[in-house]
């Protein structure tokens, strides 16, 4: 019987199970915490899909065109089709299980989001990761019951067990016990983002360490433009992270502003006329980082929502604000909030083709923790429906993946003792925030290249920094600017870098090139 | 600020635990008690209160901004998230960290919550047919429970290996009752009355402890009506 192992229970982990369930498949879903803690429950403004239920003539077409401008065309249009053509099948299946999504009468409610002109984000306040997690646990747990679905909680992912070049199945540990043990079949990375890289800089979770990607990335899988990290434009300072502060604010009409000589000024309505507020995130980070050294403007930038009704506030958005006195003592219907950008997303990581496929036979990745999709930038609401609908792709190609000769099931493994991490991680991500701000430059960058190849020689044992080195490596070569990656030394667009940046580890060095786009 | 901060430990596999004291400092007025749990634990050496050199802290945190409900613990005996316990609201001069009483500790502030889970498989929390979407606002409250067992840590009649699972299965059982058709509601009110309804005590002890601040009295009136009373949603 065919068993496939998946990593990581976030939204992509879990759709990839849900879906092997639904064909009868049983998989094994591996995380480090339950559920509940995974990163996917911050998710915050919504999920998008061509649903047209506010008269706006919308459409996947529409969708598909907007996702693929978003990401500075460095996206796999196949894949991306098959994203926007699926998306409102997916809403409607959240729906289904019962996702409180706002409605508008009997109708799916939509909310403007950056990036796209037509309404188009389906939202539950601005809690909509958490609700759609919530529903889908429930689900999950309907295939538990039939051990259709086996958890493997408080696991943590070590290796892959790879023979002739395929991947056989995977090495996981219990923190609980430090019992490793091998799970044969085909793996499912849906580890997350690379948080982890960069610390306490990231609106992410301290659970997405990056420690399972820089683990394969080692052994051989390849990443696709590690470079492109997203900084979303409105985030806030709290204790130990940056906290987002959804774009569902200016999705509802909040506006960015800076003092210029002392007055109030809106700098995205009047430098950016057709998006406004709205524009894509990397837009809208560079200005920031831009009018702020500006001589006549002041250093910090505003989000301003005293202009939003009482109904918006109360029904739409008063999560938000309570997050924003909650944590800041500030009341968004009162006063304008100081913001900064701060690191939000990877559009880069394992390179998967459009069936979610890697480099490694037999070896799968959804969700955040690949390249796809979002190409150079990610268009907010794209994120989760990312996940979902990669989770189920994974799943349906594993299933399809022949079947194997290998052994199945499980084996126990001698207890070993973990490599702990130590306090390498502050100047690995001290040196990667240098390097990898939202203006780049090759000095910039070379620096923090240097800085990573001191520390891998006195930690030769530290994947992480192989990871950190490939994506500044990445950056480096990349000499033009698109999307995220803004390069002041190169800050025009070329075509011939219209092409996915490939990293991969080859005898024991670091190889970068560009492929071209399906 | 500096603040002295006592944790019961224990070691993985060992039966007794024993006390800890730290001192920690900090520049920042906001900082939490996760925020001091990492601190001290991504300090070169870690060092008790009597020069010690000590292992690292184990708890465990994701979010840090409570959403997830990793981080609950004792915190000066209330159960709490400690990402969303600013130390200098804490009034007592030590901040006293223990694990969750109510389940079995894995080593220092780990505890093995797993009963949770298994309880709501027990209980069959699923939606066997497709929502009706007509509850979205008692959906959107009860969906936004953490799973962190701080209900279950003060409930008199919550114990981990009992009949009774508890307000966090409350809150998910108030979900589908919400949510479902007709054809399920009949299923779903019988789980509820079984596992919930004569479960309960009534004393709402739960009530406030939320780090959610679910409105866990509205959800229970609200489950209340539908599966006990049978009044219209």
């Amino acid at each position: 019987m065919k068993t496939i192992t998946i990593i990581g229970a976030g939204l992509a982990g879990l759709s990839a199970a849900i879906t092997a369930a639904q064909q009868g498949i049983h998989c094994i879903l591996v995380s480090a915490q339950s559920s509940e803690r995974a990163q996917s429950v911050l998710a915050e403004g919504g999920i998008n899909a061509a649903l047209n239920t506010k008269g706006e003539k919308d459409s996947p077409r529409e969708h598909f065109e907007d996702t693929m401008k978003g990401g500075c065309c460095l996206a796999d249009k196949n894949a991306v089709k098959g994203l926007t053509e699926n998306a409102p099948d997916i809403v409607n299946w959240l729906r289904n299980l019962g996702v409180p999504f706002a409605l508008d009468g009997s109708e799916l409610d939509l909310r403007n989001f950056g990036g796209q002109k037509k309404k188009r984000t389906v939202f539950a306040k601005s809690s909509t990761g958490k609700m759609v997690m919530t529903a889908m646990i429930d689900e999950a747990r309907k295939f538990e019951a039939e051990n259709l679905i086996e958890r493997l909680c408080h696991h943590e992912f070590k290796e892959l067990i790879i023979e002739n070049g395929e991947c056989i199945g995977c090495l996981v540990v219990d923190t609980y016990t430090n019992q490793m043990q091998s799970l044969y079949g085909e793996v499912i990375l849906a580890t997350g983002g690379l948080n982890g890289l960069f610390g306490e800089a990231t609106t992410g979770t301290t659970q997405n360490t990056g420690n399972a990607a820089a683990a394969v990335f080692r052994q051989g899988v390849e990443m696709g433009n590690l470079e492109m990290i997203q900084y979303h434009p409105t985030t806030m300072q709290i204790s130990g992270k940056r906290m987002l502060i959804s774009e569902a604010a200016r999705g509802e009409g909040g506006r960015l502003y800076v003092l210029k000589n002392g007055e109030i000024w809106y700098f995205m309505e009047q430098l950016y006329s057709t998006w406004g507020n709205l524009a894509p995130r990397d837009v809208i980070s560079r200005e920031m980082a831009q009018v702020t050294l500006r001589d006549e403007c002041g250093e910090q930038v505003y989000l301003d929502m005293r202009e939003l009704s009482e109904n918006i506030w109360k029904n739409k958005l008063s999560d938000l604000r309570d997050e924003i006195i909650h944590y800041k003592g500030i009341d968004p219907m009162k006063e304008p909030v100081p913001v900064e950008p701060g690191i939000h997303y990877f559009m880069g990581g394992i390179l998967v083709n459009k069936n979610h496929q890697t480099n490694i036979d037999g070896l799968y990745a959804a969700g955040e923790c690949t390249c796809q999709y979002h190409g150079a930038n990610r268009l907010g609401g794209n994120s989760m429906l990312g996940a979902i609908y990669g989770g189920k792709i994974a799943a349906l190609s594993a299933i399809e993946h022949k079947e194997s000769t290998n052994p199945v099931g499980k084996t126990e493994e001698q207890e070993k003792e973990t490599a702990a991490d130590g306090v390498t991680d502050k100047y690995m991500q001290s040196a990667l925030k240098q390097g990898l701000g939202i203006v780049r430059d090759e000095k910039s960058i070379t620096e923090a290249i240097d800085e990573i190849e001191t520390l891998k020689s006195k930690y030769p044992q530290n994947d992480k920094l192989i990871l950190a080195s490939a994506m500044l490596t990445s950056a480096k070569e990349r000499k033009e600017s698109r999307g995220a990656h803004y390069r002041s030394d190169f800050t025009e667009i070329k075509e011939e870098y219209q092409k996915t940046t490939v990293a991969k580890y080859v005898d024991g060095r670091i190889d970068i090139s560009f492929r071209k786009i399906d | 600020m500096e603040k002295e901060i006592k944790i019961l430990r224990k070691r993985r596999g060992e039966k007794n635990s024993y006390w800890q004291s730290f001192m920690y400092s900090s520049d920042s007025e906001n900082d939490t008690v996760a925020t001091a749990l990492k601190r001290l634990n991504n300090s070169e050496r870690l060092i008790d209160i009597g020069g010690r050199e000590t292992s690292k802290i184990q708890w465990q945190c994701s979010c840090l901004q409570k959403k997830c409900g990793a981080c609950a613990m004792r915190i000066n005996k209330v159960p709490r998230l400690a990402c969303d316990t600013v130390l200098k609201d804490i009034k007592e001069k030590v901040v006293v960290l223990e694990p969750l009483k109510k389940f079995p500790v894995i080593e220092d502030l780990i505890v093995d919550r797993s009963i949770m889970f298994e309880n709501l498989k027990r209980l069959k929390i699923w939606l066997n047919e497709e929502a009706a979407n007509d509850g979205t606002e008692d959906a959107y409250e009860a969906s936004r429970c953490l799973q962190c067992g701080c209900c279950l840590e003060v409930c008199p009649n919550f114990i981990s290996d009992g009949k009774f699972a508890g307000m966090s299965a409350g809150t998910l059982t108030a979900r589908l009752l919400s949510e479902c058709s007709d054809a399920q509601k009949k299923e779903i009110s019988d789980i509820y009355k079984k596992n919930i309804y004569a479960g309960c005590g009534k004393s709402l002890s739960c009530y406030g402890i939320c780090p959610a601040g679910i409105d866990i009295e509205h959800l229970l009136v609200k489950s209340n009506a539908i599966a006990v009373w049978k009044h219209r949603r």
